[in-house]
């Protein structure tokens, strides 16, 4: 089973967007999901529905908002224009911006699920033997919260690998700065090469198996069941 | 009491509902001709009596679905391969097929006096971005390559062209301002003749292949009166009135 250079291309962009969205995403969701853990501020249901907001947009519709905020018009575009850094629609570093707003739930829900579940005992004990907050974060509530984090990146890192229409929105199709694995397979069903649809399609679906029982396995040895 | 609310609403129902000699007919219509349809699917329906219930989508994927069994009379194609194609494989009856429409291909800004009346915009190359749909599935991308080529620009402008899935897509890239410019299909920046908004030239059309939308009636269709009716209708003078007056030409 030999795939096509134009395969080889995607996956290995494909992969890069992935990891650097999950980096992102991990430093970015982890501070959200510690203060929505523990805030009581009249505030938390709005962000949590912001955060949510991804998951109920259609993909495509999503990416046309993003396109829009991307845009000479739009706040994301305007601010980059000003930095002196140009519109940043159809580059690589678009596409993470997308990936990362079209993955936040993903990152950020089994985050804070673990931290929720570790109540406030550990921190509380961590205090009584003279831990500062961010001490006793880093040795006592990060530690204990593994299991969520792990869950977070490997559902970060797959959303991503299948992640498509916003790309398709976002993208424009360029190869090697944003045709991934999911528009090459879009363009490869649509133009009837069903030959190369079928192994690129094989190959993902290969991949992400392997990924999710990875997952089981990791979490095992976590000491936690999926949920 | 509940029970003779819905024993009522049964009754209007029925009695609203369009006679038994009216037939009803399932048209799949490409995307790119969705406003145009509107009109005369309310056009033809007054005029016949017949129901059309119009189902949008990628041409590609409308065929994939006639293959599948999907319950379509009539296709309303965004080319004159797919339906050929349709045809050929028996799901289609090749005696009806013709060109219901002609799509013309526009180069267009959203800023006005950015595309000048020759297209000369494009050889000084002083822009970011060109959209264009993806030529390899949307005849309007393939026109747009083609002209490109006759331009002697396809290879200098590489650099600089996103695609979109298709036309509609190319037309946001462009509309959002994230491209400067692009190749759109006339009927989605003029109307009666004017240009909406923006600056554009309109490419000669001898610059590329004519970019031929054909209709074809269905195997499913064929003994269906209101499917016939709708084809007959498209041939009026009527429908033709309307199909110009959204940017299309006809042959």
């Amino acid at each position: 089973m030999s795939l096509s250079a134009d395969s080889g291309q995607a996956i290995v962009l494909t992969l890069q967007l992935a990891a650097i969205t999950t980096l992102i995403l991990l430093l970015l969701a982890t501070p959200i999901a510690w203060w929505l853990a523990r805030t009581s501020s009249r505030w938390r249901g709005v962000i949590i529905a912001l955060i949510t907001l991804p998951l109920v947009l259609p993909p495509t519709v999503l990416g046309f908002y993003i396109l829009l905020s991307l845009g000479p018009d739009g706040w994301i575009g305007n601010l980059t224009q000003s930095l002196g850094i140009g519109l940043l629609s159809f580059s690589f570093t678009g596409l993470v911006i997308g990936s990362v707003i079209f993955s936040l739930p993903f990152a950020v829900y089994p985050i804070l699920y673990a931290f929720e579940m570790l109540g406030r005992r550990p921190l509380e004990v961590a205090a009584t033997l003279r831990a500062n907050p961010l001490d006793a974060f880093f040795s006592v509530a990060l530690p204990l919260a593994k299991p969520g984090l792990l869950t977070a990146a490997v559902l970060t890192f797959a959303h991503t690998v299948g992640e498509f229409g916003v790309v398709l929105m976002i993208g424009g199709d360029i190869p090697g700065e944003t045709r991934v694995v999911a528009t090459q397979l879009f363009g490869y069903v649509e133009a009837m090469e069903y030959e190369a649809a079928h192994r690129l399609a094989a190959l993902m679906v290969a991949f992400s198996f392997v990924m999710l029982i990875a997952l089981t396995r990791l979490r095992k040895r976590a000491g936690a069941a999926l949920p | 009491m509940a029970l003779v609310r819905i024993a009522a609403l049964v009754l209007v129902a029925a009695l609203t509902s369009t006679p038994s000699v009216a037939g009803e007919v399932h048209v799949a219509v490409a995307a790119n001709f969705a406003a145009p349809m509107r009109s005369l699917v309310s056009e033809f329906e007054r005029e016949s009596g017949h129901r059309a219930l119009v189902s949008l989508g990628a041409t590609g994927q409308l065929a994939a679905q006639i293959r599948q069994g999907a319950p379509f009379g009539v296709l309303l194609a965004a080319d004159a391969t797919t339906p050929s194609k349709l045809a050929s494989d028996g799901y289609a009856l090749a005696a009806t097929q013709r060109t219901y429409a002609v799509g013309r291909l526009v180069l267009w800004s959203r800023d006005a006096h950015y595309v000048d009346t020759q297209g000369d915009v494009l050889r000084r190359r002083d822009f970011r971005r060109l959209a264009i749909a993806n030529p390899k599935l949307a005849p309007y991308g393939a026109a747009a390559t083609q002209t490109l080529s006759a331009l002697g620009l396809r290879e200098k402008l590489r650099s600089k062209t996103v695609e979109g899935a298709n036309i509609n897509q190319a037309f946001q890239f462009v509309a959002s301002g994230n491209a400067e410019l692009g190749f759109v299909a006339m009927s989605q920046v003029m109307q009666e003749g004017r240009l909406q908004r923006g600056s554009a030239w309109i490419v000669p059309a001898n610059l590329h292949e004519p970019i031929r939308q054909d209709v074809i009636l269905l195997a499913k269709g064929q003994e269906n009166p209101a499917a016939i009716a709708l084809l007959r209708y498209l041939d009026s003078r009527a429908a033709r009135d309307i199909i110009r007056r959204y940017g299309y030409e006809l042959p």
